[in-house]
């Protein structure tokens, strides 16, 4: 099984250690990444600038004045043969309103429409029919229907990179764009390949758009309350449940954001890896209790 | 204060940059130059890593609000005070009311200047330096503007004008550029003939060059070998599943075209990166124009080490010299 073994260990010159957990995608390849990630952080090792988890690798940028390459190496194979895979993480689930076929990314998808795979549709039409689903509706129901797994935060400041909760069969997959976007609006849910996305900041990107959520999820000014603690809100192991809302509930809960009182529902939970393993139907369901 | 009359093409604030929040996606920013930002600063008495300006290609239009003491270094971009010409890594007196215009440069792509206590913006992340990306830090998270007001810091008194970098300090900027490269990451995807062109081959710097990453053009496709390709990896034989993205690493997007990231990087994505730049010749990456000729070499890990001592020997001997 690709979790169980060793990790492909490579320097990214002189200031990175590169880690491939797996070359494929999957939650135990996460999970294990995140056990040796922490298990590093706890070394608190000089020299160690950042410890960068990510879908199913990592990397480690270190200032080899302080930590000599080698070192750290022996250091972090050390903490990967001691670390204990964890199987549950204390975590949170919050759900993220979505505005699906929205104004905005419609009209910016039209704009790209020459860089995309199938130019007389839209990116909604298209993912639902690649995937194998009826219509657009019945795709929206499947990327709300399971929670998503945060499996990564990067890209740009804040982006979170998104893994569902299904079993692999069901796994909503999609190319990105034949060439990359040079525009994407602010807080667009992306698809490339099995991962959602939410777009942090306005940018270039090159995923499948198929919304919008009003919710910032990265803030310098930090001004809702959700955003206090950082001005960056998604942290790997996070567990997002999007629910579906109208125009007038987007624009109700946009102005809440500019008047600085919108709010998220963030509920603690305890993930196990296990049991979505033994239960990937029906476990599910139960995170998504959590935020009733 | 000084003020922006006008901004030039890409002129931020920069300091050495922030470390320890690349895991959220926030990368390092800072001068792409560090160098000569380091000199700069040396020269006017400041500490190497105060905020000074990044000035890109087309220099900004600055008038002082205030007597100041300011060098430049890096790129050539023919300074003028008041129409005459103020030296290269030479601290000298600007005076309330004078203004400070550039050429466009006659080599180098970023010239640095200082100003005796810094550019005073607020720590953001434990840094002055601009992330434009994430519209952070520097000032107001974004590149200058006409009408910008910079204030600036209380300068410690140690810097004097006529201050001159030794020449066995300077560095030289433009022609040919031969940049190191630990291969590595996913280098082994490589074909056998891929991994050979991309050292032999001659590219240029090509029009996409910025903070966030210098696109080359100019040599052969590069293919990988070919594969199923793993879960959540994506299509394209240059896709992987999405990873984090060391700075100065080498990614080729489809195998076309080599791109080099830097202090601005994104700080992951879903292409395969076949080495890294290393630390030593980041700076180099910076004073680089569009079509400015450059070749990539291997060196081993213990290589790019030893560069490293060389470029620290050599910041350290600056720092002896301007610190009494």
């Amino acid at each position: 099984m690709a979790e169980t073994s060793p990790i492909r260990y490579s320097f990214g010159a002189d200031e990175h250690l590169f880690a491939e957990v797996s070359d494929s995608m999957s939650l135990q390849a996460f999970f294990k990444g995140m056990a040796v990630t922490r298990a590093v952080e706890r070394l608190a090792l000089d020299g160690v600038l950042d410890v960068c988890l990510a879908n199913a690798s990592f990397q480690i940028r270190f200032d080899p004045d302080r930590i000599a390459p080698h070192v750290l190496l022996d250091a972090v194979q050390g903490a990967e043969a001691q670390a204990v895979a964890e199987r549950t993480l204390h975590t949170r689930i919050i759900e993220i309103p979505v505005l699906y076929n929205d104004p905005w990314t419609h009209e910016t998808l039209m704009r790209f429409r020459d860089r995309h795979q199938d130019p007389s549709g839209t990116d909604l039409e298209y993912a639902a029919r690649i995937n194998g689903l009826a219509d657009v509706d019945a795709f929206i129901a499947a990327h709300s229907g399971a929670p998503w797994f945060v499996s990564m935060v990067g890209f740009v400041a804040g982006l979170p990179f998104m893994f569902q909760m299904v079993e692999r069969e069901r796994q909503l997959q999609v190319p990105k764009y034949l060439r990359p976007r040079t525009d994407t609006p602010k807080l667009t849910l992306g698809h490339g390949g099995c991962f959602g996305c939410i777009y942090s900041v306005r940018g270039a990107g090159g995923y499948q758009m198929f919304g919008v959520t009003p919710a910032p999820i990265y803030d310098p000014a930090q001004q809702l309350a959700y955003l206090k603690d950082h001005m960056v809100f998604f942290r790997p192991g996070d567990i997002v449940q999007f629910k579906p809302i109208d125009r007038e509930a987007y624009d109700l809960a946009v102005a809440e954001v500019d008047a600085g009182r919108f709010d998220l529902r963030i509920r603690p939970l305890e993930f196990s890896l296990d049991a979505f393993l033994a239960d990937p139907i029906g476990y599910p369901k139960t995170l998504q209790e959590a935020l009733a | 204060m000084i003020k922006v009359l006008k901004p030039g093409l890409a002129t931020s604030v920069q300091d050495l940059g922030r470390e320890g929040y690349y895991h959220l996606g926030i990368p390092p920013s800072g001068a792409l130059d560090q160098y000569a930002l380091s000199a700069a600063n040396h020269l006017v008495g400041n500490p190497p890593g105060a905020a000074g300006l990044e000035c890109t290609l087309i220099g900004p239009e600055l008038e002082f609000q205030q007597d100041a003491l300011v060098a430049l270094s890096g790129a050539l971009m023919s300074p003028r005070l008041d129409g005459e010409v103020v030296h290269q890594d030479t601290a000298f007196h600007v005076r309330a009311g004078q203004v400070l215009r550039f050429e466009f440069p006659k080599a180098g792509a970023r010239a640095y200047l200082a100003v005796a206590g810094g550019i005073d913006v607020p720590l953001v992340l434990g840094s002055r330096s601009t992330y434009t990306l994430g519209a952070l830090g520097g000032f107001h998270g974004r590149r200058l503007q006409a009408g910008d007001e910079l204030p600036i810091g209380e300068p410690t008194g140690q810097g004097r004008a006529g201050n001159s970098l030794p020449m066995a300090l300077r560095r030289s900027v433009g022609g040919d550029v031969t940049l190191r490269v630990v291969p590595g990451l996913y280098y082994e995807r490589l074909t056998e003939a891929a991994k050979s062109s991309f050292f032999a081959e001659p590219w240029t710097v090509g029009s996409e060059a910025d903070r966030i990453g210098y696109r080359f053009k100019g040599g052969s496709a590069l293919s990988f070998q070919p594969r199923e390709q793993p879960f959540g990896a994506g299509s394209d034989p240059s896709n992987i599943v999405d990873s984090c993205y060391p700075i100065g690493s080498i990614q080729v997007p489809a195998g076309l075209e080599p791109i080099v990231l830097h202090r601005d990087a994104v700080s992951g994505g879903g292409y395969a990166m076949i080495g890294t730049v290393i630390s030593a010749d980041l700076d180099l990456i910076g004073q680089m124009q569009p079509n400015q000729r450059a070749g990539f070499v291997a060196v081993s890990l213990e290589q790019a080490l030893d560069a490293r001592r060389v470029y620290k020997k050599r910041l350290k001997a600056m720092a002896a010299l301007f610190n009494n």
